[in-house]
Formats: structure tokens, C-alpha cells, sequence
């Protein structure tokens, strides 16, 4: 409230990018990451005379992850600007990443003025039409009275419902533009109405389901830790004693270290997790979408299972497997109804014992090789130096998946990935932005040396914040994934995934006046982290691994999620 | 299987681009669409006919419309009393001898001809679906030079409730 008075004392006569920041303050924005360029001159000529805190990454491919990464850990919308054409573009690959990831955005984009627009001006893009198929909604503003209500129902949008991005470009010369104004306090939107509350029906069969069921188990993806329903699920799981996996975005929306905890399922799950799903005659989905990294052959994911789907998108419910049992709501209010129905737990002694087994039995398992650090072992040092407390942000590939099997966690809105998209370049800027939406967490990076090079730019922006973010490069000399399939499945030949020639490290954080560590023995590492993890500083961990291990278990492409290979003999 | 779907989307620039562009992402595949104003000002009322593979995918379809923020409503009206109707215009080679041959042809299916030049005729049918391929069938031996189909649009008989006031398609009812 103050800054937004304060704010209306130093602006006379509003502009639209005037409007634009004062709808940003009315909304309870505090933080933005963008780029300045022609078409938003405006716009940031607004923002100077704001007390809105800016972030200025040296890429827009940073300024957008970094906007996820906050939002993914604040569970606020991420707010980023752009400017028109090659500004708008280079955000494009965050806004798919978001929509399939389901991080709240908005998103401004400069656009060219409203007479130019349509002739290949200078800058020119047509972003609407580009970002339609990758955003929840978007709009280009057409007036300067619009403002107020586009932003209102964009934050709205992006925020309410499956959250998603939401794309607002607006022509230079609205923003430049001076008008008067009204401000909306209502929203109307009639074709947006998301459901919260579960159908009580439904909710009483899935009930009865779990009370009939021998092998149930419960599938707790994303959509627990969105709705804050990580309580609920804990109360529901403890009082019905059935067993849960995690998706690979789901992880900390149920404590690692539960005894009914049995991994991560998917591709490259534990083979606990993944039997649970093949076996289960109850299958109870909890905001995840069934995506095929997760069931593998559709043709042998849980077929002996009634499948409940509890998902606050309609459109998710039946998309890929099957429902018997679908209830369209947040996860939090199904759960909560859920334990007002469900009375004596099952008798499912027999299943929960066998799983457990299995854990013990089947666990995640590598070897050690001399002289050689293993990518595990450095993951697993890293939550042992940070008792599991750290949040742990990734880029995608091998690193991504050991992070995930090795660095357990006990709580939600630790873990920063990107799941659906699997965008290299992700981790390094979303790690700043979880960073500054949680300013005094440890938050590490877990790169690949792939990954980090396509947006080690914004060490700039450690430099320049001295942000404490721990980058770890898991350095393997390759793109890790691809040499693994192409080992895997394509005879051995590894195509372009070998990668021997690479900046020095070290070097390069120095230049950016950030410490940085080489690390290759397990000695070097023990004494790197804990000289390193515990301070307010930035630091560059140049981690040498074993090149050739390989990420396992593993689920094949195109077999089934019961077919892993790689499980401990 | 063919299925006739129906929507009220805001009148909007960008509608349909996004509702054919949710088609093509998802692979649906489109015979026709058919777009015009509602009664209701801001209001446009879409009509498909789509050719999905199972029920299934038509539901998947008409949910992925309903999540578009634009779409107000949308049902599948397949399987209900409705009244369904398109226009075609058929240009059909012709010449003076059998022009009232042809007119024998139009005639039982109300069509008119609307054009007429030296070498040819214009035929202008409305109708299901079924009644306009039927006259096409029929006019087909005679040469057709140009054909022109608006696509069907539809929706429910008067008996039933209007539409504004039917359900929408929804999983939690
Ligand atoms: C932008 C982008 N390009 C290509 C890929 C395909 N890809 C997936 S994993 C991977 C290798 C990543 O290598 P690195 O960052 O070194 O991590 P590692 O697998 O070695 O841990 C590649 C190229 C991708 N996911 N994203």
C-alpha cells in the first residue's frame, strides 16, 4: 500500500506503462526480471520511477527461468518483460517450459505500434500468434483503457485453476501513451471458471474403492505441492497406510524418509515404485498428468488397477490412461474430503510388506570405480553436507535424474527442475530465482557442463547481486543423456555427444569475480563443500565424474514400466 | 467416427486461430467448421464436424476446447434432436438440351438454380448433410466445375431447452 501511494504522488499524468506499474504494485508484484529494449523504452521509463525491484539477466532465456524458479519456490507468478520481436522470441522457450510445467507466469512483451503492426516493422514478431499454442491465454492490449483489466485477468489466469503462463503484449505506443483510466475490482471471465471443490459422490467412491482395494497406491504428483495439500496427503497416507511414489515434479510433496515412501516411478524410478504402479489394483493419481516419461508403454501401465484421477484440469482426466474414478479438484479440498469419508484402513498387510521388500531389495545402486568419482556420490554428499535442506535446482540429463534418485527430500518447494519440456539451460537461471525468492536457503545448481554452457551468462548476475548460489557442474566432458542412449541403443556411436573441449571453469567464475573449484577425488570434494555450502557467497564447483556411468534403472522406450533394466542383481 | 460439435466463443480476434490451432496441435482431425454471430452481440457460435476415432477422443476434444479461456461453452449435439444445415453452391457443366433435365434433378431436393450461362449452371442446395451429398452424387455425371460447402452449422430443436440454458459439457456433474 505504501509504495503504491507513494507511487501515485510522483506520477501526474498517467501513461499506459504507467497504468502497467500500477496495476503491477495493485497486484502485489515486488520483483521483475526482464530486458529493456524499443518497443518497452516506455515501459521501463515507468518502472524507473517505481520501487518495484528489477532483474536484469543477460539473456531473456535467463530472465524467464529465472522467473520460474522463483515462481516454482514463492508459489507467486514469476513477472517478466521483454521487448518486442527478438526480446519476445527469446522468451519463447521459457513460456513452453512453464506451460508444460504449469508455473504461474505473466509475461509482457513490447510490441511495434498499433499503425505499424502487420508490415514487417522493424522488430516486428507476431507473438500473439506465436505463444497461443504455449501459453494458458494471451492478449495483445488494443487500448490504453484495457490495461487495468487485461493485467487483472492475466495474473488471474496464470495464477488460479492448473496454473500456466499468460502472454500480455502490448504496442509501444499505448504504453507511450497518456490516458485516463479505471481500475476493475472484479474479474469477468465466463469461460474461465475452474473447479476447486471435489464432487462428494466421487469422493465417497474413491473411498469405498480404497476400502475394497488389496494394492492400492497413490501416485502424488506436482498438483500436491501447487495446491499445499503435502499436510493433507501425509494425514491421508498415514491413517490408510497406503504406500505412494512421487513423479519426477512431484518430489517433497511427501517425506522421503516415510516408511511408505517408495520412490520416484517413471523412466528412471525405483523399481519399488514403478511394480507399485504395475501391480496396484488401486491407483490413486493426485495432480500428476501420466506422462509417458512416467507410465512408459501405455499398453501395460496399471492395467489390473481402477484408476482414480484427481486433477483440477478436466482435459487431464482420460488424456492418456484410462479413469474410473475421476475427480475434477484441487488436490488440498480432495484430500481433505477424502479423510472426512475414509474409515478403517484396508487390509493390505501382505502388499505394503512386499513393496518394502522391494525397496530394500531392488534399492537405487551404483559402483564405485577407482580413481574415478561417481556422479551419485557427489549428489549424495551433497545432501549429506546440507542435511537435506538445500533447494536443489537442475538443468536436464544425467545430473538431472541422479539429483532427483539421490537427493531425497523431506519437504515441498525444495526441488526445481524442468520436467516437461526438459530445457538444457534451465537450471543455472532458475536457481537466481530461487535464490531471491528464498534468499536465505542454501540453493544449489546441479548442472551438466552441456547445460551450463548455454546460459553461464548470467554469472553475471551472481556477480552483480552476489547471490549465494552454489553451481555444482557435474562435468562428465559430454552431453551425459545423449551418450547413454547412444551407448544404450544406437550401437555405441556416440554422434556429437563428446565434448572434451571446454572453457576452464575455474577460470571463468574468477572473471566474474565468483570463487570457483576444481574437484576430483572424493577427498577434494569433502573439503571444497564444506569450505563452500555453509557461506553467503556465490561459488563454482567444477565437479569431475565419471564419464561413463550411466543413469539406472532404467525403463526402456517403448516397454513397459515392469521391464527395467539396470536393477541391482 | 463423425461427430457435430458445437461452441459459443467470445467474438474475438485470435478465436479462431487458437481453436484451429488447439486442433492441429492435438491432431483432430476437421471436415468442416462453419463461424458466425449469435444473437447475442460479442458472441459467436463455432460448429465442427469433426472425424475422431472413438468417443474418447471426442471427449478429449471438447475439453481441450472448453479449457481455451474464449470458449464459453461447448457440447457434442451428435446424438441430439438438432437442426443441421449447410449450403453449397455446385456449378454443373450444362448446356440448353439438358438444362431441364437438370431441373428435374434440383427440384425434389428444393435446391435452386441461381446462375445460369452458356455453358453451365449454378445450383444452390441447403440442407443435412446427407440430402446435399446426395444431390452432388446425382449431378456428379454431369460435370461439376466448381463446388463451394459452407461447412454445417447446427444446433438444438426448439422443443428442447435453449442452448444458452443446456449444461455444458462437464466430468464433476
Ligand atoms: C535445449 C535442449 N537441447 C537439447 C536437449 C537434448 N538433451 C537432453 S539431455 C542432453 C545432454 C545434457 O548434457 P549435460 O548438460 O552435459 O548433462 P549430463 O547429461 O551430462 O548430465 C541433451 C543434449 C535438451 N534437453 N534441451
Amino acid at each position: 500500500m505504501q509504495a503504491k501511494a507513494k507511487y501515485e504522488q510522483t506520477v501526474a499524468s498517467q501513461t499506459g506503462a504507467d497504468v502497467l506499474m500500477q496495476t503491477l504494485i495493485d497486484e502485489g508484484v515486488d520483483l521483475v526480471f526482464g530486458y529493456p529494449g524499443g518497443a518497452v523504452l516506455p515501459i521501463y521509463d515507468a518502472l524507473y520511477k517505481t520501487d518495484l525491484r528489477h532483474i536484469l539477466p543477460r539473456h531473456e532465456q535467463g530472465a524467464i527461468h529465472a522467473a520460474e524458479g522463483y515462481a516454482r519456490i514463492s508459489g507467486k507468478p514469476g513477472v517478466v518483460i521483454g521487448t518486442s520481436g527478438p526480446g519476445a522470441t527469446n522468451l519463447i522457450t521459457g513460456i513452453a517450459d512453464a506451460m508444460m510445467d504449469s508455473l504461474p507466469l505473466v509475461v509482457f512483451t513490447g510490441q511495434v505500434a498499433r499503425g505499424v503492426i502487420g508490415t514487417d516493422a522493424f522488430q516486428e514478431a507476431d507473438v500473439t500468434g506465436i505463444t497461443t499454442p504455449i501459453t494458458k491465454h494471451n492478449y495483445q492490449i488494443q487500448e490504453l483503457k484495457d490495461i487495468p483489466r487485461v493485467v487483472k485477468e492475466a495474473f488471474h489466469i496464470a495464477t488460479t485453476g492448473r496454473p500456466g503462463p499468460v502472454v500480455v503484449d502490448i504496442p509501444k505506443d499505448i504504453s507511450g501513451e497518456i490516458g485516463e483510466v479505471d481500475y476493475p475490482e472484479t474479474i469477468h471471465l465466463p469461460g474461465y471458471q475452474p473447479n476447486y471443490m471435489p464432487n462428494l459422490l466421487q469422493v465417497r467412491k474413491l473411498a469405498e474403492a480404497m476400502r475394497e482395494a488389496k494394492r492400492p497406491v497413490i501416485l502424488a504428483g506436482a498438483g500436491i505441492i501447487h495446491s499445499g495439500a503435502h499436510k493433507a496427503l501425509l494425514e491421508l497416507v498415514e491413517r490408510q497406510g497406503i504406500p505412494v511414489v512421487h513423479t519426477l515434479l512431484g518430489l517433497g510433496g511427501f517425506p522421503a524418509e516415510h516408511e511408505l515412501f517408495l520412490g520416484m516411478a517413471g523412466m528412471h524410478g525405483t523399481y519399488a515404485a514403478n511394480m507399485a504402479l504395475y501391480e496396484a489394483d488401486l491407483l490413486i493419481n493426485i495432480g500428476a498428468r501420466f506422462d509417458d516419461r512416467l507410465t512408459g508403454d501405455l499398453q501395460h501401465f496399471a492395467k489390473k488397477a481402477v484408476v482414480a484421477h484427481i486433477d483440477i484440469d478436466p482435459a487431464e482426466i482420460g488424456k492418456n490412461v484410462q479413469t474410473h474414478i475421476p475427480i475434477v479438484a484441487d488436490a488440498k479440498f480432495t484430500i481433505e474430503a477424502l479423510l472426512d469419508e475414509v474409515t478403517t484402513p484396508p487390509e493390505i498387510n501382505e502388499w505394503v510388506f512386499r513393496l518394502k521388500q522391494d525397496r530394500i531389495e531392488k534399492p537405487l545402486w551404483y559402483r564405485k570405480q577407482p580413481k574415478v568419482m561417481a556422479p551419485q556420490y557427489l549428489i549424495e554428499k551433497l545432501h549429506q553436507e546440507t542435511n537435506g535442506e538445500a533447494i536443489v535446482v537442475t538443468d536436464v540429463g544425467q545430473h538431472q535424474m541422479w539429483a532427483a534418485q539421490y537427493y531425497p527430500f523431506s519437504k515441498p518447494k525444495k526441488w526445481v527442475t524442468s520436467g516437461g519440456l526438459g530445457t538444457m539451460g534451465f537450471g543455472f537461471p532458475a536457481a537466481i530465482g530461487a535464490q531471491l525468492a528464498a534468499p536465505d536457503d542454501t540453493v544449489i545448481a546441479v548442472v551438466g557442463d552441456g547445460g551450463f554452457q548455454m546460459t553461464l551468462q548470467e554469472l553475471s548476475v551472481l556477480q552483480e547481486l552476489r547471490l549465494p548460489v552454489k553451481i555444482v557442474i557435474v562435468n562428465n566432458q559430454s552431453l551425459g543423456m545423449v551418450r547413454q542412449w547412444q551407448t544404450s541403443f544406437y550401437g555405441g556411436r556416440h554422434s556429437q555427444s563428446l565434448i572434451p573441449v571446454q572453457p576452464d571453469f575455474v577460470k571463468l567464475a574468477e572473471t566474474y569475480d565468483i570463487r570457483g573449484y576444481r574437484v576430483e577425488t572424493e577427498e577434494e570434494l569433502q573439503e571444497v563443500l564444506s569450505a563452500t555450502l555453509h557461506d553467503r557467497e556465490p561459488v563454482l564447483i567444477d565437479c569431475r565424474v565419471n564419464a561413463e556411468e550411466m543413469v539406472t534403472p532404467m525403463v526402456a522406450p517403448g516397454t513397459g514400466i515392469h521391464e527395467m533394466i539396470g536393477v541391482k542383481p | 467416427m463423425k461427430r457435430i460439435v458445437t461452441a459459443l466463443v467470445n467474438n474475438q480476434s485470435g478465436v479462431l486461430n487458437r481453436v484451429t490451432g488447439l486442433m492441429s496441435k492435438r491432431r483432430f482431425n476437421i471436415e468442416s467448421i462453419s463461424v458466425g454471430r449469435t444473437e447475442t452481440d460479442d458472441i459467436s457460435r463455432m460448429t465442427f464436424v469433426v472425424d475422431v476415432e472413438d468417443e474418447a477422443q471426442c471427449e478429449q476434444l471438447i475439453k481441450q476446447l472448453h479449457k481455451q479461456i474464449d470458449v464459453l461453452k461447448v457440447w457434442d449435439i451428435t446424438d441430439q434432436a438438432i437442426v443441421a444445415r449447410e449450403l453449397v453452391l455446385i456449378k454443373v457443366l450444362s448446356n440448353p438440351q439438358i438444362r431441364t433435365e437438370i431441373n428435374g434433378i434440383v427440384d425434389p431436393f428444393r435446391a435452386s438454380i441461381i446462375d445460369v450461362s452458356r455453358d453451365s449452371l449454378t445450383v444452390q442446395v441447403t440442407g443435412d448433410s446427407e440430402k446435399v451429398d446426395a444431390l452432388i452424387e446425382l449431378l456428379r455425371p454431369y460435370g461439376i466445375k466448381e463446388l463451394a460447402r459452407t461447412g454445417l452449422t447446427a444446433f438444438p430443436r426448439g422443443q428442447q431447452r435453449q442452448v444458452t440454458e443446456m449444461k455444458p459439457y462437464s466430468l464433476i456433474k
